[in-house]
């Protein structure tokens, strides 16, 4: 059954505003170390909110290259570990194209999702 | 993060106060200790001596018995009585590193430690990067730390304790088995690794003493520029270009990403302030590939300490979230991977 809003996303939102807007300042005056901890809990909770919106979708677009990639239908991660297995063989290098667009494509929405602004 | 009791604190004051005694051979009040962030298992904590009326500023460096340290760590990072053999020897060889004084014994009870003088500076890149004390220093650290690093990879390997040698098929071995060791499948990484074992640079016939660490974050800095080199406990033998590379590594640029060396100056800055200190010719080709090699090193560290609180060694939201900027190294290694061919 659905559960009511807000999903999951939205209270992720407001529980990493609210800590960041308000318990973060409090914090800062009283215990500076804590204050610390405290912005890699609220950095933390904005990966999650992104995870639960994006995660799913991007899941299932790399399953998808991956079953293209290999020519085999397999989980997730049977598919990486073959993956993986390849390139430490070097069956596969980076002068195969296709893999490189599999891992480029794979490699942007992870780090849309746990540090859009890396450049 | 362990909370440490007032318990410990007066313990150790009571150590250093024995110690410190022993080593100027008068009374020492201990003054001002307190325990450096850091992480449980390697810990620092700084203090004041007054001895005869003399302050002394010093840094305790301590390993409580075991606990908390991954595999890899315990391969590859010395022990605090080698740490403070290699800083004598840079030290007595000109290189701006914490002068040691002494160590403590087994009966102190600390664990392994040693005592060395404080310097001062700060090493916080966010600050050195951006406040306006240092802006003059930001003009002079890539070519200071491709002077100091020259002076570090000429230190007389005969005044050094037995370190161990880690050329690139080393290094490329452990990195595999640290990957084996997570088994979670990391595709960049094992592509990365099979570039990397593909152009491996030849050993060399002279290794050199390689800092292992020297990256922003790991010197200090005053209004004049760098101060010293700290954290020398992933020291070895083996190839000089390692360094150059860890240092270019783009994590430790802090946004600031159009100056690879460390933030704050240019590939060839850093090369040819190394160069005119004494330091052997650079070739671009061996500097990027330990560069590339840096790049998937940082990034398995980062999945290593997530594993540190995964595995239950140690408790810390603080390494759990580090897990998640591996793929920071990813993104870089992709881009590497293009440029280099």
């Amino acid at each position: 059954m659905a559960q009511d809003r807000p999903t999951a996303a939205e209270l992720l939102a407001a529980i990493a505003d609210f800590l960041r807007e308000e318990a973060t300042p409090a914090l800062d005056r009283t215990e500076a170390r804590l204050g610390f901890q405290m912005r890699v809990a609220v950095n933390s909770l904005a990966i999650l909110e992104r995870e639960v919106r994006l995660g799913p979708a991007a899941d299932s677009r790399e399953h998808e290259r991956l079953v293209a990639l290999l020519g085999r239908k397999a989980t997730l991660d049977e598919l990486n570990r073959e993956l993986a297995r390849q390139l430490r063989s070097g069956e596969r290098d980076e002068s195969d194209t296709a893999l490189m667009t599999h891992l480029e494509a794979t490699i942007a929405d992870k780090i849309a999702i746990a540090n859009p602004k890396w450049r | 993060m362990n909370v440490h009791t007032s318990t410990e604190t007066e313990t150790v004051a009571r150590v250093l106060g024995e110690a410190t005694h022993r080593h100027f051979g008068a009374p020492a009040a201990i003054e001002d200790l307190s325990r450096q962030s850091g992480g449980a298992s390697r810990q620092t904590w700084s203090f004041d001596a007054v001895v005869n009326g003399e302050r002394h500023a010093l840094i305790l460096r301590r390993d409580p018995p075991a606990q908390g340290k991954t595999e890899r760590e315990r391969a590859v990072a010395i022990d605090r009585a080698t740490e403070f053999r290699v800083l004598r020897a840079a030290h007595d060889a000109g290189v701006r590193a914490p002068e040691p004084l002494f160590e403590l014994t087994p009966r102190d009870g600390l664990g392994e430690a040693y005592v060395m003088r404080r310097v001062g500076g700060i090493a916080i890149a966010r600050k050195l990067l951006r406040d306006a004390p240092y802006e003059a220093a930001r003009g002079r650290i890539a070519g200071q730390l491709g002077e100091i690093l020259a002076r570090i990879h000429a230190t007389d390997p005969a005044t050094l304790p037995p370190l161990m040698r880690r050329e690139a098929a080393d290094h490329i071995a452990g990195l595999r088995r640290s990957l084996d060791a997570l088994a979670q499948p990391q595709p960049v990484f094992e592509l990365a690794l099979t570039w990397l074992d593909r152009r491996k640079p030849a050993p060399l016939d002279r290794p050199v003493l390689v800092h292992g660490d020297y990256r922003t974050g790991n010197y200090l800095v005053d209004e004049t520029g760098v101060t010293t080199i700290l954290d020398w406990e992933l020291a070895h033998l083996g190839d000089p270009v390692e360094d150059l590379g860890w240092l270019c590594v783009k994590s430790w640029r802090f946004g600031a990403i159009d100056k690879p060396a460390g933030g704050f100056g240019s590939r060839e800055e850093l090369w040819a302030a190394y160069e005119r200190a004494g330091g052997g010719t650079v070739d671009p080709v061996r500097a990027h590939w330990w560069e590339v090699f840096g790049t998937v090193h940082w990034g398995i560290i980062c999945l290593n300490q997530a594993w540190k609180h995964l595995s239950g060694s140690i408790k810390s939201m603080e390494h759990a979230s580090i897990g998640r900027r591996a793929v920071e190294t990813e993104v870089d290694l992709l881009q590497l991977l293009k440029q280099g061919a």
